[in-house]
Parts: structure tokens; sequence; C-alpha cells
């Protein structure tokens, strides 16, 4: 940071991320009618704001680019053009465009010649051609080009296509890409709320659409709906202007926005004021507010445990206390970490730019589809999953998807399609990365972690033990190595990536189909939910994500190997059960699994191991803090944290135990019957026996 | 290395008569005396018990929650080889800034606080010979005892210190 231009730098991205948010706020406003001035106004500055500062660093496509867009809108804001859907439609995308030119220019990546020409040009084809349309009341002359037609259209879902898990409101949301909407909700049917059956469908809908589309691309809307539904579709003929809309029949449909009528102002202004509506805060001030709702917890949770042994009788107020002090700061707690939680898109939207290379550069045809874009996430999370996302898209294009001849060969679409969605789940984000390739046949996989001497040849793995194999260190099965994938860096580098982030990976695949990647991670770093379980008198904490269930054991569930490894009968499999003591050199534990508990827990790759520990304790949020800030990383150790009590305790980490456990097992033991203590501290003990 | 010019402490914190001495706080491990520069202290606490780290070298004790941040103790006594502290009340642990880091280190007590010139601390004889001494800075005689004054930076550093454990001569307290 020595050069002050490459502070200013970081100010213009900063600002220019901004300024992109509310560009693309204004277009969607613009999308749903709201084409007053101020929207105007709003996206006409951020355009030109971009332009302004991409200039005084010489950011030339940025500036060349913006310029052409910020002509158009200044041509649209002006009245010298009037605003029409399709115009929305480009400059949505050359909002795309200039999304990923600010990308370019911030990674001083490079950026092919023709990257957002086809937009440009579709600009100044509007520019050109409506230059001619003389103010913003008649749009006649496009109508006549364009046959515009008005659709009444009626919708009544049956109870089946709500079971067959359809949403009307995408469907909704897919008809309004074709044009102007208005939507119309009929509720007519809706029968008292003590007749109501919860599994019926009760609502229809009239929709009025304006579009260029025909009557088939309307019907495709519905395609995989048509048995479940009522449908009618009537075209109206040709629509020619915007009084023909209102006027019909169902005028007051449209709703106050359609109209430049004083309500639709002060609906506008409300949304306004919604955009308007945030501040910039400086990380650091968040992160202290984390840190000390952290410590709220952690003193919450200590009035807890001393509130508990207070007699409710006695002190009924205190006890009530406690309690609602303890939902208000799990409240607190949440509202703060979403502060710091950011949409993934921010992430994803660097990822179709990597594929568009990607295909260019190898000769495929892929196409990405993303969802999920606006699922929230720890800011820290979105940060650090950028680098094993790109490796892991990188992956698909390269060795998931064929070329277009072999694909073509296969039967499938030239185009490979790769599916990069996010969701949340069970307190955790979801990441899937699906590709519709040639999959990767387990066999290979197996033969070639054979030849590496990754896994006996004898062992017997399951698909999905196999297919985690690729993510050890020094496998990696692409043929011959390619500039794309080669880099020396694996898949083992991306699991390590994931984990460091409390995350998990795992693969699957069906030869001739495909395959997909899943990642789960934790939505926050600061705060996990865990089980404090006790080990020999120590208080340890399990990841609550990861625990399946708890158990004791009956003598005649628990049988050992000769190697001395006890393993668990659980659902109709044999589980691996761990000795947390020996593992943690904890003294006084409780050795005998049917003397304890089993916590069966799901490490890597949906492997079940079964946790020996003396008893649970409670189960909590905990505030995870760091040792290595003040001292160093301990294997089988994901960080600390503090308790009620003041103590501190250990948070396992379950997939570097699911390590420790597979090293100590992978070596040959020669030792006679006696507990082994192959992982007492000192490592080189390790060799010793 | 006999030389005192320390890369922790403040120069305008120093207190003292004369601009080169410097204020350390003394303590004992046994019948034996040493001392860090008192800049690097943060605090002293009396012993809490603390919650042990697995594979961990034995002159770790554990980890303790000095009000919300979590601080590794060393146990002073187990570096030097001189067996293991079984702490009490009595002990104390000594919270030390080293740069970015915080530690504690275990030790029976603290003495005094002592002001220290430069001319006053002597050379350790034969440190370059031995690496393993490289921890500390000088000794001084106070009130006819030698006082070693140590850098906990290289007494705690993992990477130079060898695990005691692996070392034979590990005695019992």
């Amino acid at each position: 940071m020595s050069d002050p231009m490459e502070q200013f730098k970081t100010v213009f991205f900063e600002e220019c991320s901004e300024l992109l948010i509310s560009l693309e706020e204004g277009l969607m406003e613009l999308q749903n009618g709201n084409d007053d001035a101020e929207t105007m106004n709003a996206v006409f500055r951020a355009v030109h704001s971009v332009k302004g500062g991409a200039g005084a660093f010489g950011f030339d496509r940025l500036v060349a680019f913006a310029h052409i867009q910020e002509t158009l809108l200044d041509d649209i804001r002006a009245g010298d053009l009037a605003i029409k859907p399709e115009y929305i439609e480009v400059l949505l995308q050359a909002y795309d465009i200039l999304n990923g030119l600010v990308a370019a220019a911030q990674q001083d990546a490079q950026v092919d010649e023709d990257y957002g020409a086809d937009v440009a040009r579709a600009m100044e084809n509007i520019m050109q051609n409506g230059d001619a349309a003389p103010s913003t009341d008649s749009p006649d002359k496009e109508a006549a080009e364009n046959p515009v037609h008005l659709f009444k259209i009626s919708f009544k879902p049956h109870a089946e296509l709500f079971q067959r898990a359809n949403e009307p409101h995408l469907l909704i949301r897919e008809l309004g890409r074709l044009g102007r909407l208005a939507v119309e909700l009929d509720g007519s049917d809706l029968p008292d709320i003590e007749e109501m059956e919860a599994e019926y469908a009760y609502f229809s809908w009239n929709f009025r659409l304006v579009s260029d589309s025909g009557e088939d691309d309307i019907r495709e809307v519905f395609e995989f709906v048509e048995g479940d539904c009522d449908l009618e579709i009537v075209d109206l003929g040709p629509y020619l202007s915007p009084d023909d809309f209102v006027d019909d029949e169902t005028a007051g449909l449209f709703g106050p926005d359609e109209k430049p009528s004083t309500a639709g102002k002060i609906q506008k202004k409300a949304a306004e004021t919604l955009v308007s509506q945030s501040i910039r805060v400086e990380l650091d001030k968040v992160d202290r507010l984390v840190n000390m709702v952290g410590e709220l917890v952690i003193t919450q949770a200590m009035l807890r445990e001393q509130g508990g042994q207070l007699l409710v009788e006695q002190y009924p107020a205190l006890v009530q206390g406690i309690e609602e002090l303890s939902r208000h700061i799990r409240d607190l707690q949440e509202s703060v970490m979403a502060i710091r939680a950011q949409p993934v898109k921010s992430v994803f939207s660097r990822m179709p730019r990597l594929v568009r290379e990607l295909t260019a550069s190898l000769g495929k045809k892929a196409r990405l589809v993303m969802t999920g874009e606006e699922t929230e996430v720890d800011k820290t999370v979105t940060e650090r999953i950028g680098d094993p996302l790109m490796h892991m898209i990188r992956n698909s294009v390269d060795h998931g998807l064929e070329s277009p001849a072999e694909r073509a060969a296969a039967g499938k679409d030239e185009e490979g399609t790769i599916h990069l969605g996010a969701f949340h789940r069970g307190g955790r984000i979801f990441i899937e990365i699906e590709d519709d390739g040639a999959g990767i046949d387990s066999a290979v996989i197996l033969k070639k972690a054979i030849e590496k001497d990754m896994v006996s040849p004898d062992a017997n793995l399951s698909d999905e033990e196999i297919y985690n194999l690729i993510f050890m260190p020094g496998f990696s099965t692409a043929e011959t190595v390619t500039s794309v994938s080669g880099r020396g860096v694996g898949m083992d580098v991306v699991r390590k990536n994931i984990q460091g982030l409390g995350g998990r990976i795992s693969l699957s695949s069906t030869p001739g189909k495909g395959s997909k990647f899943t990642m789960s991670l934790p939505l926050t770093l600061a705060v996990m939910d865990g089980m404090v379980v006790d080990i020999g008198g120590e208080k340890y904490v399990l990841p609550l994500a990861n625990i399946i269930q708890t158990l004791r054991p009956g003598e005649n569930d628990v049988s050992s190997l000769p190697d001395g490894r006890k393993l668990m009968m659980f659902r109709d499999e044999y589980i691996s059960l761990v000795p947390l003591f020996d593992i943690f050199d904890v003294g006084d534990a409780v050795q005998n699994p049917c003397e304890g508990l089993v916590v069966v827990v799901e490490g890597d790759g949906g492997v079940l191991m079964g946790f020996m520990v003396d008893d649970l304790v409670n189960q909590q949020q905990v505030v995870i803090k760091s040792l290595e800030a003040n001292y160093q990383l301990v294997e089988g150790i994901s960080g600390a944290t503090i308790l009620g009590n003041g103590r501190v305790s250990l948070i396992i980490d379950i997939a570097t135990v699911q390590e420790i456990v597979a090293k100590q097992y992978a070596q040959p033991q020669k030792f006679s019957g006696e507990t082994e203590k192959s992982l007492s501290p000192a490592p080189t003990s390790m060799e010793i026996h | 290395m006999t030389t005192i010019v320390t890369n922790d402490s403040c120069d305008d914190e120093q207190v003292g008569e004369k601009d080169d001495s410097r204020q350390y706080i003394s303590f004992n491990v046994g019948k034996e005396l040493y001392a860090v520069e008192i800049t690097m202290v943060r605090e002293i606490k009396g012993w809490i018990p603390t919650t042990s780290l697995p594979n961990s070298p034995e002159y770790m004790r554990g980890v303790i929650n000095l009000r919300g941040v979590i601080v590794p103790v060393f146990d002073l006594r187990t570096r030097f080889r001189r067996g293991h502290t079984e702490p009490g009340k009595n002990h104390v642990v000594i919270i030390v800034r080293l740069d970015e880091r915080t530690i504690g280190i275990l030790v029976d007590a603290v003495c005094d606080i002592l002001t220290i010139s430069s001319e006053e601390i002597l050379a350790v004889p034969d440190q370059d010979a031995n690496p393993e001494y490289s921890f500390m800075e000088g000794l001084v005689s106070v009130a006819e005892k030698m006082v070693a004054i140590i850098k906990p930076r290289l007494l705690f550093n993992m990477e130079l210190v060898p695990d005691p454990q692996t070392e034979p001569e590990t005695e019992a307290a």
C-alpha cells in the first residue's frame, strides 16, 4: 500500500460495487415500471460516476463502455427516447458487462476484444433508431415494428401443481420477463377458514401481458404445469398505447405505478427511501460489535448456568429474566451477524466470465446457470470461497464436460451446462457445482489410487469413499496436465481451504450423466451451535451440525478388529469407534464405550464415526476463539471457546480427527493387545512401536 | 547478544534515573531468580486452572481465559527442565505481551521490581557456544544473588525450542 494511487483505487472499487448495486436496483425499478425522473437520475448517476472514476485510473475499456451506456441513459432521461421493456433488457445486459469490466479492472485482468461489443451495438442501435421517437407518450412507431400484443391469461392451479413442488410465483416471475405484466389474484374460491383444506389450491390468477412474444412463448412458461392447472390465453390483438392498457375493462389492474398519477409518485418515493436506507460502516466497527456480542453470549451462558441452580419458586422473575435475556441475546447475535452477511452473488458474479474464458480456451461449449445468488453468508466466507469455487468450476469445465463432438456423439446437447447453486439448510450454506458432463468412473479413481499406493488393493470402499479420494493430496485424474487445471493446485488444497472455514466438501457422480460437488459451510465463523461433552473431566465441544445421534451401545453392539480398532453396529453398518481420550491424551476417561456414550458424527464425505465420550454436558451456542492468535494450531482442534464457568473449552475439529484416525490405522500396527498410544504428545513416539 | 537494546520496549516509557536504565520484574522458580523487562508485562495473575491442550509440549500447561482472550500458559520450571510445577494458590502467572502474542508464564512468586542500568548487566559465560541459552539477555547481581534476565520471546518459540519431554533428563518435581 505504499502507492497512494493503490489506496485511491481501493476506494474507487468500493464505490463501484455500491454504484453497481444501486444501478441494478434502479434498473429493476425501471423494469417494474417506475420510470420516474428520480430513478432515471439515479441510474444515470451511477453509470456516470463509474465512468468518471474509471477515467481517472485509465481503465479505457470501462470508460468506453460506460460512455455508450451513459449516453443512452441520458437520452432516455432527457425524454428523447421513450423507455421500453426491450431497452431495460439491454440496459440490464449492459449492467452485467459493466460489472464484468469493473471486476476485470480490479483484478488487472485482460478482457476479450469483443467483450460487451454486442451489447454496446444494441445500445447504439436503440439510440439511432429511437431518435425519431419525439416524446414519451407515443411508442406507436416501435409498436408497429414489433408486433406487441395484449394477452389475457387466466391461470388456475390445481392442488397437484403444489404437490409437485411448483411455485406459482416463479411462473409469474417468468411470465413477467416476457413483457409488461399486470397480475390480479382471484381469491373468490377461498372458503371460510374452518372449511379450508391445507393442501388444496384455492387461488387463481388473471394476467394481462403486453409482450412481443407469441402465444407459444407464453404457453412455454407453463409447460411443466400443463396438466396441473386450467390455463386460458386470449390474444386481444395488437397493443397500441398505454391508454388502451388501462382503459380496458380491468383498468384498475395495473395499479397506481403504471399511471403517472400522484399515487404512483408516492409509491416511488417509498421505494427510493428504501434504496437509500443504508450506511457505510467500517468493517472494524462491525467486528468490534461482533466481539462484544460474543462476550455477551459467554456472560449469558454464565448467568444461565448460575441461574439454573436457583429455585424458580423463590426467584421467579430472576429466572424468567435470565430466560428472556438468553432469547434476546440470540436475536441480537443473529442481527449482528446479519450485518456481516453478504449475498454469495459477490463471488458467483466472477464465475460467468471464468466459464466464458475457459470454454473459449478449451474449445468447449458451456452455459453457466446460477441459482440462489442472493443467499447470504458471512463476509469472511464469501471472501475465502472464491478461489476454491473457481478451482472447482475450472475442474468441471476442463475435466467434467466433454468436447462438443463427444457430447454430440453421446446424444447430448453440444453445449454443456454447469449449475452453480447456493441455498441455506440447517443453519449452513450449501453450494453445489453440478455439470452434465461425462461423470467420473469410480473404478478409474480406485485404480489410480491403488497405483499411487493411497489405498490397499483389497480395500472395500463405497462409491462415496472412492470419490473422496480425489481430495487426497497428490491425486489428480487428469490424463494430461492442461494449462487450465494443471496448476499444481489439487483438490486437496480446495478441501483444505473449505475445511479452514469449518466447511465440508464431497463429490458425487454418475458416469455419463455428470458430477456434482457439494460443499457446506457455516454461516458465520464467529459463533456456532455446539454440544459440550465430558471426556475424563475435560470439557470439549462438538459442532452440533455434525452430530447424528448419541447412544450408549450394548456389549453386543461393539466388536474389535485385530488391529485394536473398535467397531460399533449403527444403522446396519459398522462404524469406527474413535477413542477421543486417546487422541487428546486425557487420563481418567471412560475407556469402555458401553459405560460411556458414543456420539455418532458425520465426518468428511458422509463417513460416520462413533466418538467415545464420558457424558454429554449440554447444548449451547459457543463463541469461536482462536488458539492460533496467541499460541498455534493444535491438531484435531479447530478453536476454543469459553464456557459459562469461565473455563476454556476446546472445539473438536471432526475432519482432522478423521484424518488422525485414518493415519493411525493406515500404518501396519505391531503391538500386542494393549491400548495403543500411537498419538501421545511427542511426535517422535509415532515411530517407536 | 549481551546488548540490552531489546525490541519490545517503548523507549519513551523508560523509568529511571539514568537514560539507559530499565525496570525489570524479578520472580523466582525454586531458589533461582529471573527477571523480565517491565514494559512487556501486562499483568500478574494468581494461578487459575488451565485447559490442557492435546499433543503439546509438556511445558505448555494449557490455556486460560483472560477476559475473553485465549492465552497459553507455559511452565517455566518445566521449560528449564526442573520438573513440573504443582501450582497452588500462591503461584502466579505473569502475562507477557510479545509483539502480537500474549502469553502467560507460570512461576512460583514475583519478588521485586528492579531498576538496572546497562552497565550492571553482565554477559552470560559461553552463551554463544550454546544456542539454548540465547533466551538469556544477561545476568545481574542483586543483593548478592544472581538474577537472569530472560527474553520470553525466545524462551517459548516453538520452532527453536525442542520439546523437553523427548529428552531423557526430565525429572519428577
